[in-house]
């Protein structure tokens, strides 16, 4: 196929790209770059509920519930967050082409950012905030490094993320969808009840929400994935304002706000969004 | 590294002693994967585990081989094993592309699996790309096998009987006459290291591969699946023409919707 200036591209195979590139021997050059680009790719997570003196003994864990992607981000900063209930005690430290990240825990919205909350009142339930994208080759690090650090009995996952419409299979045209909408996936140990319907074959869902769900699959964790299509790509309050079905679940419903300050924030995000968005003054 | 479904007390982990392992290459047309697919699908097998790896892109989904509202509801993940122990068939299925400069430790972690496990032989189901074919490659049947040294002396023979083409050997430098003759898979993805690798580690393994390109690579996937039921009879062929039993393998549900959604009523 010809790009726009004539050239001949292969088309790229599914099968991978760069097999020869693999099977041939590495130079001390080569190892030497890989080294360093994997240094460099290497995912940090700095936990600050560990002091210097203490030994390194897992979080106790009942609750994590992890945003991925900047609209669920918002969703749990609008209904659940606050500065009152919730300390910061983790921060991710990465890098890669789409993203670095901050580690300062003052963030706006539209920031790249992956930080971790506790509730005060029962610093078993967690929450993680990651609006940075976390690429395939660092997703195994974020989860080992992550879930490492938990004491995993007892521990209950849910994860809230978003994907284009466009991606959603169905029979009929994605034209006449009503989007945004929500579709759950469960781990065989979730036996709570879904807000949701369940995400319909041939669906997938990828990166590091399916790799999180994975991880809870493989070691028995009881998780629930919701994940939000739509059409919007950037911070957009009607995208977060679909989530809001999760405030009847179990493990949020304890932890919403006052619906007045939420609508407030939501407020806030409109403004910073639509700054963002308009490139005519 | 493999992990097995049920954990529980008294549960035995399962035993793939003696069975053998068929599994995909993630190659050109993805044909050897579609191929597993119709194997799990039609011989209902049942999900025994999980291949936890860092190597391949994560993906999850519900069931893709639900066949009611039932047993739609349970999730999947990229790497799967299922087992048929009446046939002593284990099955491992990869459901995503590699990671970067992964190829070699899956490999690796891959074969010392087959080892512990203390599998008979292993199975790979791969694909090449059509248009790199030579003149006598264009000729002829797409389909094409490899033997592992050890697994030679065992079947061998049935591969002549069956009249099964060896993929040929081809020259390092094109062209010029005398040079070595090496082993070349272009778009077979981890075929070539793991077959060599399974060679010097005195590994059974066979690799079964077809000619493709590219595209609706279904056709492709009942050629190859049927290439290797001349050999494992894995179902028996119900017609009077042993080669064709192409009705008798079950599409999973999971293959719907493969060329995209329905079209948009306004379009017409």
């Amino acid at each position: 196929m010809a790009t726009f200036f004539g050239e001949v591209v292969v088309a790229p195979s599914r099968a991978g790209l760069d097999e020869e590139e693999e099977a041939r021997e590495e130079t001390p050059e080569d190892r030497e770059i890989r080294r360093e680009i994997e240094k460099k790719r290497e995912v940090d997570v700095l936990w600050t509920w560990r002091s210097g003196g203490c030994a390194e003994e897992p979080l106790v864990c009942s609750r994590f519930i992890v945003a991925i992607g900047r609209n669920a981000a918002a969703f749990l900063s609008s209904f659940i967050l606050d500065s009152v209930c919730w300390e910061v005690v983790g921060v991710v430290k990465l890098w890669n082409e789409w993203c670095r990240t901050s580690s300062t825990t003052n963030v706006l919205p539209t920031d790249s950012f992956c930080l971790f909350y506790r509730l005060i009142s029962d610093p078993t339930v967690l929450l993680c905030q990651c609006s940075c994208y976390v690429a395939e080759d660092q997703q195994f690090q974020w989860l080992e490094k992550v879930f490492g650090s938990m004491q995993k009995k007892g521990l209950q996952v849910t994860i809230l993320s978003t994907c284009p419409v466009a991606d959603y299979k169905t029979q009929e045209s994605t034209l006449t969808l009503v989007s945004p909408f929500l579709r759950a996936l469960k781990t065989k140990e979730f036996q709570e009840q879904v807000c949701c319907p369940l995400l319909e074959q041939p669906n997938i869902v990828r990166d590091l929400p399916a790799a999180v769900l994975s991880y809870c699959q493989v070691w028995q964790i009881p998780a629930v994935l919701y994940q939000c299509y739509t059409d919007v790509i950037k911070l957009d309050t009607v995208t977060i304002e679909a989530f809001k079905p999760l405030l009847s679940s179990k493990v949020l419903k304890s932890l919403a706000k006052d619906s007045s300050e939420s609508t407030k924030i939501l407020k806030k995000f409109l403004t910073t969004s639509d700054t963002h968005n308009n490139i005519y003054i | 590294m493999f992990v097995p479904c049920d954990r529980g007390g008294g549960s035995a982990a399962p035993d793939f002693k003696g069975f053998t392992l068929l599994m995909p290459a993630v190659s050109v047309g993805n044909v050897g994967q579609l191929a597993i697919d119709l194997v799990i699908s039609t011989l209902d097998m049942t999900k025994v585990g999980y291949f936890y790896t860092d190597c391949l892109v994560p993906m999850v989904g519900n069931n893709p081989y639900a066949t009611a509202e039932e047993n739609s509801t349970e999730l999947s993940i990229n790497a799967e094993v299922y087992s048929l122990p009446s046939e002593k068939l284990v099955v491992l299925q990869i459901r995503s592309p590699f990671i970067k400069n992964k190829y070699r430790p899956f490999c690796e972690t891959l074969l010392s699996w087959v080892k512990s496990s203390k599998c008979a032989r292993v199975v790979l189901l791969s694909s090449s790309h059509a248009y790199q074919r030579d003149d006598e490659q264009l000729l002829g049947t797409p389909l094409r096998y490899l033997l592992t040294p050890d697994l030679e002396k065992a079947v061998g023979g049935r591969m002549k009987e069956l009249n099964w083409k060896e993929m040929e050997r081809v020259a390092a430098y094109p062209g010029i006459s005398d040079t070595d003759k090496i082993l070349h898979i272009p778009g077979g993805g981890i075929t070539k290291l793991l077959f060599t690798e399974s060679c010097s580690e005195g590994i059974q393994m066979a690799v079964l591969l077809k000619f493709c390109s590219e595209g609706d690579n279904i056709p492709d996937a009942f050629v190859l699946v049927n290439y290797l039921n001349e050999w494992l009879q894995l179902i028996k062929s119900e017609s009077n023409n042993s080669t064709d039993s192409s009705s008798q393998w079950k599409i999973p549900s999971s293959w719907r919707l493969l060329f995209g959604n329905g079209l948009p009523p306004a379009l017409f």
